[in-house]
Parts: structure tokens; C-alpha cells; sequence
């Protein structure tokens, strides 16, 4: 069960094309915030908002639709949502707490709820947690080398970079793509993501990745009693368009196999870690 | 029948399997117990595979073995009473532990008893003055009379701001040099944090609770629960914003998550190049970021059945069943 429990698995876009149109993929992620904003069942989520410089996201809540939007795409580098969980509740007061991460993030943010030692007002107070799946992750000096120096794109002309059938695509202003073979990418990697045993965000209510569907669309997981009752209130309302996940390629096989990827070499890397040393091993957080 | 549908039955009072009761054998006084150990060290992926019930919670308070609560009792050292505040911060949930789960035998605030009593579970706030013979007895009569040690808050567990004592305070100026407990009891477990949230309180009482009085399972999942909080009272008495450099960042293992940035009570940590930095002046060395970091301790075991331990937790509480 490399894809963690779920009750559904779709694929999926926003029916709102106002939202698609700078989305990652089929955006799920902001169409989602919007709907659970507007009927009230989230006061507000933690997003990575825009940050100083291009591509790099600070975490904000989003209390506005507006909001929302700012935050949509994605940026291949940290941006440490879970600092901004404790201000969601305590400093903004917010009862009902949206959240979107990636699946360390989601798994920080499920440890907070069951061990909420210096969680105080939030464990009761998650309302809709939205996870994104994830291979690896850059710190931002390694994303701007990937980007100028091997793209040779900078970064105030990119509007758009993803990772896809095994490149690094930078997308300029100009209409202009420029790719690497993702094999140059992975030196830059956060070294925190060789440990990283969750592919697809398995302890969110609702996860969601582009792998598995064509472009513009995303494969959605839907995972507890709280994303089901979401998930199945947007339908209804006719926020998402739908497609079934088992007529569209590559489909969940594609994901199954990137999962079983990641997770297979990532416990190697742990088995590793063990014997690092003469006779010393390096700290496994799962033991 | 699955843990955890023992455990929601313990709750919710409902028995849907009829080899499901076990006759509770309440000791009149404590006899120390086998804190049972989760079996192996699970492999490190544990997929999320739990299936959740679906079935209607009831929340039939009156039917629970009211007769079997645990005995706990909240024992003040040198500390400020937050983290007896936090408890009681619960509020219904308080009166919810208090009625059905726990009887508080013993607490200087808010209990009228004078002498430390047996009890199951020794809740310690505060650490040990060494220069008050006092405190010294009294933290060796809780270690001697509770079953479980908990050191209950940062004071207790690693001093927190009563390291940055020197003395000379009204009324007691030679009341100079105190300890985290750890240092002259054993410790079974840590509740960190300045103070520990309500929440974490609540959810260690229901584990206390289910380890001490419930079936065979409960107890393996209390104690799956339970075990890396006994794992960092056995780590040691010291804690610092340095912990996530040493043991986090330093060993590879940060992933610039954050979560560390929010538990930190007094804003010491900020995020540089994705990785956090302790401001080491404002550091009170409460170990919380620490404990708090999916980095320091992750067991899939529990924590992948997050959605029915959130459950049984409410119903325990008597919110659950909407
Ligand atoms: C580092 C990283 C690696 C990824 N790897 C994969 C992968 O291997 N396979 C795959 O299928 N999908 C991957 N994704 C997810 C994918 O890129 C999209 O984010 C996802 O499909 C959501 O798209 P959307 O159109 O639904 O979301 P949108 O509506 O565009 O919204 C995206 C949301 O993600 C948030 N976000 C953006 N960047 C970050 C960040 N760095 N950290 C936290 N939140 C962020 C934004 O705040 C926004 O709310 C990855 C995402 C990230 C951040
Ligand atoms: S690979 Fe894992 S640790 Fe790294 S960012 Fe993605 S989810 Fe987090
Ligand atoms: S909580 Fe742990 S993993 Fe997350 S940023 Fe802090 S040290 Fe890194
Ligand atoms: S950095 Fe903050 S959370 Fe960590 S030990 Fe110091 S005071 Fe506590």
C-alpha cells in the first residue's frame, strides 16, 4: 500500500478556468481552499504565498479567495508551511484551519495532532489538510543554479517550472521552455528528502499530484471521512470536472511505480544510514 | 477485533463482539506494572492501511467502568503552575477525564490532601530545588509511590527557565541551584513544552488511562502511543534549540518543514536557507522543537492511524458521534 489508504481516486481539474489558468496541474489545491472558503468550512489555509524573491514561496494564511490565488503554482523549494499552523489558530483565530503541504508536511502536521506537546489550539482545529505529492525538494540556491546556470533561464523571466517524464522544464515570459534531464537535478536535492518514506501524501484528507493523468489534469486521492465529505460537497456543487481514473493513462500504475521507486531507495538510503560509520550509524526517526 | 474498535468500545460503551469485555481487576493500591514495550522495532514503512470504522459513534457516558479510574495525582515542584493550568484547560474535557477515567488523589491546587498518596500516575510540573529538603522528599516519595513518572512540562523534563536561576529571590534567596527530576528520580515519560499543550495532556491521560485499565490491545497501542515519550525521558535531562542542529540538521534529516518554528514558545527559531536557526539568546531550552520535529521521532505504527485515534480521543471526551 505504497499509496496509502484512500477512499476514492480520481481525475480531476477545477471547473473554474479563471483558477486553471495559472494552476500547477488541475487546480485541485486552490479550487478546493476556494470552495471549502466560500462555504465556510475552512476560515482560511496556509499557503506558500509569494515570497522577496521569484520562486520562493513564504508561507502565509490565506483568509481570501485572492489570496488563494496568489499562492497557486508550484515552486520547487521549502517553504516550511507548518511554521505558520500556530499563527493560524492563535494569532488570525481561526477555528477552522485549511493546510496544503507536502507529505513531510502532512506528516508533521498529523504528529502536531497526535503529540501536540507545542501545538496547543490546533489539533482540534484542522478543518481540511490538502497534500501534494512529492518526489523530492531543492533549497532555493540549488533551485537558482538548476534554473540560470543549467537552464540558463533567470529567474525574474520564469514564469513557470515543472517536473515531468523525466525533465526539468523552466517556462519563460517569452513562451520559451527550457529542459534538463532531471538525472542533473538530483545533487541539488535537500538531503532531509532521502529519508522520505510518503510519495503521495498519505496522511492528508485530500492529496493530489499531475502524475497518473494527462496535462492539466490531476490525480486526486480522497483519503478520510473529512475529505470524503468535502470532496463529494465540491462535486455536487459542480466545482470539479471528472474523469475515471482507471480510462485515463498512464493512470495509477504510474504512480504506483514512482511510489514504489521513491520509497525503495529511500529505505535504502536508511539502511545506510545505519552503517555510516565504523561501528556508528546515523539517527533513523522511524526506530 | 481491532484495536481500535476495542478502544472506541471502551468509549463509547457499545460491545458489538461478544468476547470483547475483560474483567477489570482494579488493585487497591498500585502494583507496579509492566510497562509493555511495542513489540520489534517496526520496519520504518508502515503504510497507512487502517480501516476506519464507519458506524455511528454512541457516547454512552453512564455505561464505562466508572469503578476502574486510574489514580492520578499532579505533584508541583519549582514551576509556575502553567502547565497545571494547561490541564485544566480542558475544561469539560477536565470534567470529562475527571468523571469517567482518572480520580485526582493528589494535587496542591486543587485537591485537599496534604501527603503525597499511591497512585497509578505521578504528574510532575517543576523542577527539584536541591536547596530545599522539601522538594528533594517530596519528588522521592512521588517516584516511590506512583506507578508512572511523568514529567509533566519543560521544568520537569530538562529545567527550561529554571536552568537561568542563580538565587537570591524573595523570600527563599538561597533557593539557587534546581534540577530537572530526571536528574534525581527515574523518569518513565516526558510531556515537554513550556507549557504542554491541553491537548497533549488530554491525549497522554486517555493513554495512561488505556495502558493501565484497558484490554491486552489497548494496552499495545497505549503503549506503541506512549513509547517515544518513555524515548526521550530516557534520552537525557538536556535540551536546547541546538537539538535540531545536532540531532536533526546535522544528521541529515531536516527537511525544512517548519513545525519546530511554530512550537517554539518563545519565537527563538526563524527559517534560514530552509533550515531552522535558533536564536540561542532567547532560547529557554525547553526542548519542545525538539520533540515536536517529524524528524526526532516518527512512528508510522501510530501516527498513521491518526483519523481513528482523533476519533476515539473525542469520543472519550464525549464529542464524538456527529
Ligand atoms: C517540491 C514539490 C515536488 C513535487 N513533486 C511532485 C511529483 O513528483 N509528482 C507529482 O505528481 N506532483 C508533484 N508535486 C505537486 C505538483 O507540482 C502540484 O503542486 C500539485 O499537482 C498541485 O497542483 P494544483 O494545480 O492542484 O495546485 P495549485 O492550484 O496550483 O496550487 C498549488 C498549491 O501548492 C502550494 N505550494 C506550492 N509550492 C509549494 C511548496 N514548495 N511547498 C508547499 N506548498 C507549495 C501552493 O501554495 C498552492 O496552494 C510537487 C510539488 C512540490 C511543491
Ligand atoms: S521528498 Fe519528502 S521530505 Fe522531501 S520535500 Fe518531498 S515530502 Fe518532504
Ligand atoms: S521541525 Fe524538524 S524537520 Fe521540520 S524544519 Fe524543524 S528541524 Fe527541520
Ligand atoms: S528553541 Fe524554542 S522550542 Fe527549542 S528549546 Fe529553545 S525555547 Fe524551546
Amino acid at each position: 500500500m505504497v499509496l496509502g489508504s484512500y477512499k476514492t481516486a480520481i481525475c480531476a481539474r477545477a471547473a473554474d478556468p479563471g483558477i486553471l489558468a495559472k494552476s500547477q496541474d488541475g487546480g485541485i489545491v486552490t479550487q478546493l481552499f476556494a470552495f471549502a472558503l466560500e462555504e465556510g468550512i475552512i476560515d482560511g489555509a496556509v499557503v506558500a504565498g509569494p515570497g522577496d524573491e521569484p520562486f520562493k514561496p513564504e508561507p502565509i494564511v490565506a483568509t481570501t479567495v485572492a489570496e488563494l490565488l496568489e499562492a497557486r503554482g508550484t515552486r520547487y523549494t521549502i517553504c516550511p508551511n507548518m511554521s505558520m499552523i500556530k499563527e493560524a489558530t492563535r494569532t488570525y483565530g481561526l477555528d477552522k484551519v485549511g493546510i496544503v503541504g507536502t507529505p513531510c508536511q502532512i506528516q508533521a502536521l498529523r504528529k502536531a495532532q497526535l503529540y501536540p506537546m507545542g501545538m496547543r489550539s490546533v489539533p482540534d482545529k484542522i478543518a481540511l489538510a490538502v497534500g501534494i505529492f512529492c518526489m523530492e525538494n531543492f533549497p532555493y540556491q540549488g533551485l537558482e543554479t538548476m534554473v540560470e546556470d543549467l537552464c540558463n533561464v533567470k529567474m525574474e523571466s520564469a514564469v513557470k517550472m515543472d517536473i515531468g517524464k523525466g525533465k526539468f522544464s523552466v517556462y519563460t515570459e517569452r513562451g520559451a521552455v527550457s529542459q534538463i534531464p532531471l538525472k542533473l537535478t538530483h545533487k541539488f536535492e535537500q538531503g532531509g528528502c532521502h529519508v522520505c518514506l510518503d510519495y503521495v501524501a498519505n496522511l492528508a484528507d485530500v492529496s493530489t499530484g499531475s502524475v497518473g493523468t494527462p496535462d492539466g489534469w490531476s490525480t486526486v486521492f480522497v483519503r478520510t471521512k473529512v475529505g470524503e465529505d468535502v470532496w463529494g460537497r465540491a462535486i455536487g456543487a459542480g466545482y470539479f470536472e471528472t474523469k475515471d481514473i482507471a480510462d485515463v493513462k498512464p493512470g495509477l500504475d504510474l504512480v504506483t511505480k514512482l511510489a514504489n521507486e521513491k520509497i525503495s531507495k529511500n529505505q535504502k538510503t536508511l539502511e545506510e544510514r545505519a552503517t555510516f560509520g565504523v561501528n556508528k550509524g546515523l539517527r533513523n526517526p522511524y526506530l | 477485533m481491532g484495536l481500535l474498535s476495542y478502544l472506541k468500545e471502551i468509549f463509547t460503551g457499545k460491545q458489538d463482539a461478544p468476547e470483547a469485555p475483560v474483567a477489570p481487576a482494579a488493585p487497591a493500591a498500585p502494583t507496579k506494572v509492566e510497562v509493555p514495550q511495542p513489540a520489534e522495532a517496526k520496519p520504518a514503512q508502515t503504510p497507512a492501511d487502517v480501516k476506519v470504522e464507519q458506524k455511528p459513534e454512541e457516547t454512552k457516558m453512564e455505561e464505562l467502568p466508572v469503578a476502574d479510574k486510574i489514580t492520578i495525582g499532579h505533584v508541583h515542584m519549582s514551576g509556575c503552575t502553567g502547565c497545571l493550568v494547561s490541564l485544566a484547560d480542558n475544561y469539560e474535557g477536565l470534567f470529562a477525564l475527571l468523571d469517567n477515567y482518572a480520580d485526582l488523589v493528589y494535587c496542591l491546587t486543587l485537591a485537599d490532601v496534604r501527603d503525597i498518596p499511591k497512585m497509578d500516575v505521578a504528574l510532575v510540573e517543576g523542577s527539584v530545588c536541591i536547596n530545599d529538603h522539601h522538594s528533594v522528599e517530596d519528588i522521592k516519595k512521588a517516584r516511590e509511590n506512583a506507578t508512572i513518572v511523568v514529567a509533566l512540562g519543560a521544568c520537569a523534563a530538562y529545567g527550561n527557565v529554571t536552568r537561568f536561576a542563580r538565587g537570591g529571590q524573595w523570600n527563599q534567596p538561597q533557593h539557587e541551584s534546581y534540577l530537572p527530576i530526571g536528574d534525581l528520580i527515574d523518569v518513565d515519560l516526558y510531556l515537554p513544552a513550556c507549557p504542554p499543550s491541553k491537548e497533549s495532556i488530554r491525549n497522554v491521560a486517555v493513554m495512561a488511562y488505556l495502558l493501565l485499565k484497558g484490554t491486552d490491545e489497548q494496552k499495545e497501542l497505549a503503549a506503541a502511543y506512549l513509547k517515544p515519550l518513555m524515548d526521550l525521558a530516557a534520552r537525557g535531562v538536556e535540551a536546547c534549540g541546538c537539538d535540531l542542529m545536532v540531532d536533526v540538521i546535522n544528521q541529515g534529516l531536516c527537511m525544512g518543514c517548519g513545525t519546530c518554528v511554530a512550537a517554539c514558545p518563545v519565537r527563538a527559531i526563524d527559517m534560514v536557507y530552509g533550515k531552522p536557526n535558533i536564536d540561542r539568546e532567547m532560547c529557554i531550552k525547553c526542548g519542545v522543537c525538539y520533540a515536536q520535529c517529524p524528524r526526532s521521532f516518527f512512528n508510522f505504527d501510530v501516527i498513521n492511524q491518526f483519523e481513528a485515534i482523533g476519533e476515539a480521543i473525542d469520543a472519550a471526551m464525549g464529542k464524538g458521534g456527529e
